[in-house]
């Protein structure tokens, strides 16, 4: 029986719990030394001077790093950038000159014997600046600069036509004109970024937090000029990432710089406040929506404006205009994409990257758009349900978001909501319904994996890739036993070391699209080689066709990539969201008492996983919807909230009823097992969700999320 | 970090003796600081917003951690746990107030570590407080206050000043100031007791002294008196989510309803909305005599904002205080299900 599609529980969860899963930072090679580093307070211009002889005289201090003393490194040009890297600019190179780039920017680095030490060194650090030229600290539309022609060769911008959007939105008998905001938010994984790195001659090994090894040794490898094998990275655990491990950041070089410098293995782990700073964020962005339809609801012009936010030494731009493009049909359709450059830290992509963010505005706006024809917001988005995809204008590979909204509907109980806005009160709350639509393109990449066959009977399976907490050991060592037909405890899989055969990145949903086959692959291959050496006797007995052999393994390796699939056909996955929320009518509070998700994401290997991935999805929506919030000072150019306790995220005491369902699909096309991918979707369309259900509570529009009880009260 | 030396306190006198430093604006000082339950200390001597070279670790003194409510008055000593003040039945009973007030702050586990009277002494969470790469006039005096001009979403609206508007951020003090508690002080001239309303201070134009205690002092206990009112009080907090979190706006209310249903004495206090445990005497003064309706309630509370300054983000804290104060006079009133 297959394994494929049972809810297994994860089969890393022991080790997990008892503490023999080693996550980058507790990696503690000999003589092991710590360091920190000094970050500036100031957003942009030169540190005129440096003054490092207190830290270089503080306890247990070895060594003190600054663009005055530190290695100025090759910094090798990529033949082709990586998807994870900003579409165009050049990456900031740390400690390689007196410039500063944005405030936290990291200037000095102390190693010492002990973390105390470090950071006691590192504050020693005094550096006035001279604060020229004068720093870009406003997020204003009005400064946006539309995205290059870089970001344009990924369809990020600046403009896409069809049709005559704004004569038809001018003609449109029933439009809608609004702005949506949403607020920077940070990743904040539980596990902190850490690097630890070792050299023995000129090879060095990284035990770092990553999502791609292979990249990060890629990369690593070209910023210091070694060849690639030179260079090993290893991660086997990672504490949640959603995007910020994508990229191979500067603390990643520190590591490694002072390593080298020190001559002995180095730890940098970044604190929770560098977290706003070294490694990314989602940045702001405000939507500006133009919808015009006939009165029977059909769409009649969509247009979206969007201005995003990028630094100013590198452009991010990202797919959020990928919703406004292919959610609903429309011939007469606009979008254009601008970014305010900014002294900050460069975003990076962010569970659901560019997709959740645009859905926010839309989904927002469908709702709005419902209200105004007195119609009921399924409906609306059933009389504009697109049958192909309408941006690329190809058909789709699946598609039930059809079954999506009825089976989400029915689960929910959509049919007892009052159409009219402050229509239930219990007690002192007030109490709406919401729904979004989701989507999210599916994607695939190229990918290796190994399977070994051993003398004790187990299969040890292969491959580098990662698991930040999606299951990913789980759902392989299903994959793996299925395709061996093995019980899942004589299947090993591991993953996050370069050296082992290579995949893309963890992110953007794509791993059981990619590492599943490769498996497959792997596992056939070695099926075959065992065939020949096992006169007819059945896999399972590998053990002893091995011990007569006189093998001590069985291995093969073996590769899977997408085929043109993702070229003739649209391949997403999709889902519809409902909430329920109460409203405190007084205190303006808002609890997100019900969220029901119905989810066409392909076959589903494992529900347990994915029912996890998207109740998670749902916990970080909330958080989008109500709470999560970088406040920015313009004056500063700093973060001003920038600890956990003062950046807020959802506490237990905030989640209440979550539930997901998966319509029951199999996406014929981008892979052999039938998969779309779960995680990204997961967080799609919740805050809009929540965002339409609040207005539905109370009658109020806040466009301006998160919708915090200050918001709603002045709203 | 910065190195220091740690000592522990075998006796008040060693404590007291120390000369533990109170102010906000001596972050590089050489000299000591208590360190009770450690749940804030140790967030600032990280951050290096404090850098003192010597801490004197309280935690071990003898005799300091009873709940004592013999008689006409709650006695709580300094080294008293959250957790076990709030959880302790007689307080629950007969101090509500102050049962609630604690158990809605932080989370369970800040709770059991964290002492009564570093609770007290807790600093604010304005955010650029909390920045060592920040100004802030609190601890660096004559640097500027950012939140005046920026972002002060959670900043006080109450007995602010053009130098700082910094929230006073915690929950408990509020609650014993309706109560008019008082504060048991010990320092190496002996023993003094002040009223709890005269232990914070607003910032004026000194915002980094920020209480009355002296180089030195120690908080050795607090006490609060029992009334008639102390038995139908509460507390309520409103935040940003359910836990976890300080107030945007919270209200303490206690009531002495005569048999007639008019009442005889009202104490508020609110906080998450002053630069110190605030008391709305002019509210108490409009509720005096009459019965709780809701519409008392809303009427009285109306004058809760008196006196407010907002800058901008944070104007709509004197609203959500007066519908927050409205909600928790009514809710006391209905304390005990006897509706007044
Ligand atoms: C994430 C988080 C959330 C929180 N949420 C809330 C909340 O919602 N509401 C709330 O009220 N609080 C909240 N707190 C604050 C928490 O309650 C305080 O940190 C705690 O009460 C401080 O007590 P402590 O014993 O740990 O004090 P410490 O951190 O040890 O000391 C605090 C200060 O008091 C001084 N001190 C301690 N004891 C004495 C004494 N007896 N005499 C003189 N000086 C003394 C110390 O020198 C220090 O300056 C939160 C804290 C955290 C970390
Ligand atoms: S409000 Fe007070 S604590 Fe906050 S920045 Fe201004 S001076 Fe500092």
């Amino acid at each position: 029986m297959s394994v494929i599609g049972s809810p297994v529980s994860r089969v890393d969860g022991p080790a997990k719990v008892n503490g023999e899963a080693h996550y980058a930072g507790e990696f503690a090679p000999k003589d092991l030394l710590y360091a920190a580093t000094a970050d500036s307070t100031c957003p942009a211009g030169t540190i005129v001077t440096l003054d490092t002889r207190d830290a270089a005289r503080a306890p247990g201090v070895l060594l003190v790093l600054t663009h005055l003393n530190a290695d100025r490194l090759p910094y090798q040009e990529p033949a082709e950038r990586v998807a994870v890297d900003p579409v165009a600019g050049a990456q900031l190179r740390v400690l390689d000159g007196p410039a500063i780039l944005f405030s936290g920017q990291p200037i000095a680095l102390v190693v010492a014997r002990t973390q105390a030490q470090a950071e006691y060194g590192a504050s020693l650090v005094p550096a006035p600046y001279d604060a020229d030229p004068p720093a870009k600290l406003r997020f204003d539309p009005a400064l946006a600069q539309p995205t290059s022609e870089a970001a344009a060769k990924k369809k990020r911008g600046p403009e896409t036509r069809k049709g005559d959007a704004e004569g038809a939105f001018a003609r449109a008998p029933v439009t809608l004109d609004e702005r949506y905001r949403l607020s920077r938010e940070q990743h904040h994984p539980m596990e902190p970024h850490a690097t630890v790195a070792e050299w023995t001659g000129d090879r060095l090994t990284l035990w770092s937090k990553t999502q791609w090894v292979g990249n990060e040794r890629d990369e690593i490898a070209r910023r210091f000029g070694l060849p690639p094998a030179n260079v090993r990275v290893i991660n086997p655990y990672v504490g949640g990432a959603f995007g910020s491990s994508l990229r191979t950041w500067p603390h990643v070089t520190l590591a490694a710089m002072a390593a080298r410098r020190a001559r002995r293995p180095v730890r940098l782990e970044l604190t929770r406040r560098q977290l706003f700073t070294f490694v990314g964020h989602r940045g702001q962005s405000e939507q500006h929506v133009r919808l015009g339809a006939d009165p029977n609801g059909r769409l009649l012009a969509t247009i979206c404006e969007a201005t995003g936010q990028t630094s100013t030494y590198e452009e991010f731009a990202e797919p959020l205009l990928g919703p406004a493009g292919a959610t609903y049909a429309c011939d007469d359709r606009l979008t254009r994409y601008k970014l305010v450059p900014m002294n900050v830290n460069t975003p990076c992509p962010m569970r659901g990257p560019g997709w959740a963010t645009g859905l926010v505005a839309q989904e927002m706006a469908m709702d709005e758009l419902a209200e105004r024809l007195g119609m009921d917001p399924i409906e609306l988005r059933l009389r504009n349900y697109a049958e192909r995809d309408p941006m690329k204008d190809l058909p789709w590979s699946s598609k039930a978001l059809r079954e999506c909204y009825a089976q989400g509907a029915e689960r929910f109980g959509w049919s007892k909501r009052p159409l009219k806005p402050r229509a239930r009160r219990d007690g002192r709350d007030l109490v709406g319904l919401g729904m979004a639509t989701a989507i999210y393109d599916s994607g695939r990449y190229p990918t290796s994996a190994s399977v070994a066959l051993l003398p004790d009977g187990t299969a040890l399976v292969r491959c580098a890739t990662a698991d930040m907490g999606p299951g990913t050991y789980t759902s392989m060592t299903q994959v793996a036993a299925d395709a061996l037909g093995l019980p899942l405890a004589r299947v090993r899989f591991e993953l996050g070391d370069s050296t082992f055969p290579p995949a893309k990145e963890h992110g953007g949903s794509t791993t059981m699209a990619s590492v599943g086959p490769a498996i497959q692959e792997a596992c056939g291959a070695v099926k075959a080689k065992l065939a020949g050496v096992a006169d007819g006797a059945p896999i399972t007995d590998f053990a002893a066709v091995l011990r007569r052999a006189g093998l001590d393994r069985i291995e093969a390796e073996a590769s899977a990539k997408p085929d043109d699939a993702m070229k003739t056909h649209s391949i997403n996955g999709f889902g519809a969201v409902f909430a329920e929320v109460r409203v405190d009518v007084d205190l303006c509070t808002i609890r997100a008492t019900r969220i029901v998700g119905a989810y066409d994401a392909g076959r589903i290997v494992n529900p347990k996983l994915a029912h996890s991935q998207c109740i998670g999805g749902m916990v970080q929506g909330i958080g989008m919807a109500l709470f999560e919030d970088v406040e920015w000072d313009e004056h500063l150019g700093r973060v001003s909230n920038g600890t956990i306790a003062e950046y807020i995220v959802p506490v237990n005491a905030d989640i209440h009823d979550l539930d997901a369902i998966f319509v029951d699909t199999r996406e014929p096309l981008l892979n052999p097992l039938g998969v779309k991918g779960v995680a990204e979707l997961g967080l799609c369309g919740v805050a809009p969700a929540i965002a339409n259900a609040v207005w539905h509570a109370t009658g109020k529009r806040v466009r301006n999320l998160p919708i915090t009880p200050d918001r709603l009260l002045t709203a | 970090m910065t190195p220091f030396a740690y000592a522990r306190a075998r006796t008040l006198a060693e404590a007291v003796g120390s000369g533990a430093e109170h102010r906000s604006d001596v972050g590089h000082s050489t000299g000591t600081d208590f360190l009770a339950g450690g749940t804030d200390m140790i967030q600032l001597m990280r951050e290096g917003l404090r850098r003192p070279a010597r801490i004197m670790d309280v935690t071990g003194l003898a005799g300091l951690d009873y709940i004592d409510i013999d008689g006409p008055v709650l006695r709580l000593g300094a080294l008293v746990r959250m957790s076990d003040a709030a959880a302790h039945p007689q307080v629950r009973e007969g101090y509500r107030v102050i049962s609630e007030a604690l158990l809605l702050s932080a989370s369970a586990q800040v709770r059991n570590l964290a002492t009564l009277g570093g609770n007290l002494l807790q600093r604010t969470r304005c955010g650029y407080f909390r920045d060592p790469g920040a100004p802030c006039n609190k601890r660096a005096p004559g640097s500027g206050c950012p939140a005046i001009p920026g972002q002060n979403r959670l900043n006080a609206v109450l007995g602010v000043s053009d130098q700082c508007i910094a929230t006073y951020a915690g929950d408990f003090a509020n609650a014993l100031l309706a109560l008019d508690a008082r504060v048991r002080i010990a320092s190496d001239q002996g023993e003094r007791v002040i009223p709890l309303a005269d232990l914070h201070r607003a910032p004026d134009q000194t915002p980094w002294i920020e209480t009355q205690l002296a180089h030195g002092e120690f908080i050795s206990a607090i006490e609060a008196p029992t009334s008639f009112a102390t038995w139908r009080s509460h507390y309520l907090k409103v935040r940003d989510r359910r836990s976890f979190e300080w107030a945007l706006a919270s209200a303490a209310v206690a009531l002495d309803i005569a048999p007639d249903g008019t009442v005889r004495d009202a104490r508020i206090a609110v906080g998450g909305v002053a630069t110190r445990p605030w008391r709305l005497s002019a509210v108490e003064d409009r509720l005096r005599g009459r019965r709780v309706t809701a519409d008392v309630a809303r009427e009285a509370a109306q004058v809760a904002g008196d006196g407010a300054m907002a800058h901008g983000r944070n104007a709509y804290k004197i609203e959500l205080m007066r519908r927050t104060v409205a909600r928790a006079i009514e809710e006391t009133g209905m304390v005990g299900g006897t509706a007044a």
